[in-house]
């Protein structure tokens, strides 16, 4: 049965504040994002984490740098928490040829392969059974790996979870499946389609494993849980599901202003943004306001220097639309 | 005499060979283990590797493609069986969405080498859903390698090449050539991807085919030595990379084209084989391009109806004796 995770233990207090920092270098970029967006500089569309800074920071801390990561069209995140610079992510959403992907990915793909980060993936849900993939593999050649995959609630209603789910505990791969929930899919209540409250730990029972629900807006919490998934897979124990409640700031994409949400809601859940949670545990801990200050000050430099040489990248390069199909580089279909 | 051994066999002996070969090689799909496949394509394969390298997985299409795709992109070279190729629509973003674009959209990054091998085309009367052939359906995606055989050598050596590619291959396996006969693979034996074959030299028409409507063009071209006219057959083997400099040769010679397809005329692979031939070699030409394919209908059952929609013997005897009169 669906099991609550519990209050978070104490971390080191300069652990949480590098994870403010983290967090506030990914806000920063989303709402860099947001304004380039505005001004006409990110073509396209972009669905930014603003508001789920906690869940990619939280989970990446539990991870190795070995480990895997698959996540979703609405990822900015999870890339840059897995190393993906600012710079690269920005100057890939504007098209320029130093972007993460070669502007060949766009927003929703950024990739961070050589830190294990596989990708972003845009059909909900199609990324899950990868990770069962990446789990099998580290079985194979005998490492310790384990893979995890993000998605959101809306992916919990598709084949491809519930086909991941089962396979994933029947031949007991050391994946953790974190679902997302920001209670939406694209402007639709995940309540309304769903047969069960929690959309995806509810149905971790009927396969097999744990589900746990986490605050994904407390960052201590997110990393606990996590931690505890990551460890149980690790030792060979099998997958877990791990449902984190969240909120989006920003609408589902590009300019969306998300009428559809009440605004009471909105009101709340802004309240318990994932930065003031972590802010007020800072100060209960009794950090000196100037700490914080400090982090997010450092924050703010690293995402305006990146904003701006991202802006003066050079644009995508036309011919290299004929690269990358092929293993050797090229695109040659026939003689 | 050389050992004549069947393509079915071939076909656990061209995975036995490569898994004998690359501790990396690694198998999945519906009953393929202890069971050997529906199809006993993969006879002997659990006995030999065992349960590490064979697997069984549910009947869960989407899970073994993506599984397949993850472990591809994380340093293993695996090989999955989708049990009839009309089953790949039921994982079809796989092969239209995932698989193909996941080197290009992120920049080179990312890796996949996998084999998806598949139960392709009719006539053993398996009904509309079970009967299919959807080779073009794979052709239709840019990003995808894709074989298919029409003897055992072949299949052992492409299959040798298909899961040595650093690329994902779609490998179509004819059902209706399982049980047909052909010399064996000498050891080590590999074809190349790309490379057509003369599977018999002529003079007057060239008929490019495809899988099982190679063996039908060469019974067509043995009844026409009658009439006179001399057929060369081009075995394409891949539909990517497509061997047209091998097309454009022989037309160099014959000035005749016939294509036969097992797929549907609509969005068949022949058309695009007619389209380059007439961007790149109108002037080779000296009568109108042929396609004998697929009927615009489903498969029907019973064989009289299966005859009358599929590439047939008949069927491009015909076409070839109308052109070889230009
Ligand atoms: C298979 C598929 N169906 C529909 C869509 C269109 N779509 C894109 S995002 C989205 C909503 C997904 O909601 P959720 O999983 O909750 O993720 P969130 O956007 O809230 O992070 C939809 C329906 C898609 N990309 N893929
Ligand atoms: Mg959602």
């Amino acid at each position: 049965m669906t099991q609550e995770a519990g209050s978070a233990t104490r971390v080191a207090t300069a652990t949480l504040l590098d994870w403010l920092e983290q967090m506030a270098v990914i806000r920063g970029t989303e709402k860099a994002a947001h304004d380039l967006f505005m001004r006409g500089l990110v073509k396209g569309t972009t669905h930014l984490a603003a508001g789920h800074e906690a869940i990619a920071v939280g989970a990446s801390a539990a991870l190795r740098p070995d480990d895997y990561v698959f996540a979703t069209y609405r990822g900015h995140h999870h890339a840059i928490a897995r190393g993906a610079s600012p710079e690269g992510c920005l100057a890939e959403l504007m098209q320029r040829s130093t972007g993460v992907c070669r502007a060949k990915g766009g927003s929703m793909h950024l990739t961070r392969a050589d830190h294990g980060m596989l990708g972003s993936y845009a059909i909900v849900g199609a990324h899950l059974p990868m990770a069962n993939g990446a789990a099998w593999s580290a079985r194979l050649r005998g490492t310790s790996q384990v893979a995890v995959a993000f998605f959101g609630d809306g992916a919990t209603n598709i084949g491809a979870f519930h086909e991941a789910l089962n396979l994933a505990a029947v031949w007991k791969l050391a994946v953790v499946f974190v679902c997302e929930n920001n209670r939406y899919m694209e402007y639709t209540p995940i309540a309304s389609v769903t047969s069960v409250p929690n959309p995806a730990a509810d149905r971790a029972a009927a396969n097999g494993m744990p589900g746990v629900l986490v605050d994904g807006n407390d960052v201590v919490a997110v990393h606990e849980a996590m931690a505890t998934a990551v460890d149980r897979a690790r030792a060979g124990d099998g997958p877990t599901v791990l449902e984190a409640l969240t909120y989006r700031h920003f609408g589902h994409s590009r300019t969306d202003p998300a009428t559809y949400r009440p605004a009471a809601e909105v009101e709340e859940w802004l309240a318990r943004d994932p930065l003031i949670l972590a802010r007020r545990r800072l100060a209960e801990w009794g950090v000196p306001q100037a700490d914080v200050d400090a982090v997010e000050a450092r924050a703010a430099d690293t995402v305006a220097a990146a904003s701006r040489a991202a802006q003066d990248a050079p644009p995508a390069d036309p011919e290299d639309a004929f690269t990358d199909v092929w293993a050797d580089g090229g695109w040659a279909w026939r003689t | 005499m050389a050992d004549l051994t069947t393509y079915r066999d071939a076909v656990s002996d061209g995975l036995a060979r490569e898994l004998r070969r690359d501790p990396s090689v690694v198998l999945l799909g519906e009953d393929i283990g202890a069971a050997g496949g529906v199809f006993k394509t993969t006879v002997g394969l659990f006995e030999e590797f065992g349960a590490d390298r064979v697997w069984d997985t549910p009947i869960s299409e989407q899970a073994i493609m993506g599984a397949a795709m993850g472990a591809a992109m994380t340093g293993m070279r695996p090989v999955a069986e989708i049990m009839f190729s009309d089953f790949l629509a039921c994982c079809w973003d796989y092969l239209a969405n995932e698989i193909p674009k996941a080197r290009y959209m992120t920049g080179g990054q990312v890796s996949v080498p996998m084999v998806v091998r598949t139960a392709n085309g009719g006539g053993l009367g398996f009904g509309a859903q079970h009967s299919q052939s959807v080779e073009n359906w794979a052709f239709t995606v840019p990003g995808l390698k894709i074989v298919a055989p029409s003897t055992p050598a072949d299949v052992v050596g492409l299959m040798a090449s298909a899961i040595r590619s650093d690329d994902p291959v779609v490998f179509f396996e004819h059902k209706g050539l399982f049980a047909s006969k052909g010399e064996a693979a000498p050891p080590e034996h590999v074809v190349p991807l790309g490379e057509a074959r003369v599977a018999r030299p002529g003079d007057d028409v060239t008929v490019v085919a495809l899988a099982a409507t190679v063996p039908l063009a060469l019974a067509a071209a043995e009844q026409l030595v009658e009439d006179g006219i001399s057929v060369e057959v081009i075995d394409l083997r891949c539909l990517v990379p497509l061997d047209m400099a091998t097309v454009l040769g022989s037309l160099e010679r014959t000035s005749r084209l016939v294509v036969v397809e097992e797929n549907p005329y609509q969005g068949g692979w022949g058309a695009t084989v007619a389209s380059i031939v007439a961007d790149e070699g109108f002037e080779l030409l000296d009568a109108p391009v042929r396609r004998v394919a697929g009927e615009n209908v489903p498969l029907p059952f019973a064989d009289a109806l299966e005859e009358r929609v599929i590439p047939t013997t008949g069927k491009l005897v015909e076409a070839v004796r109308r052109l070889a009169s230009y």
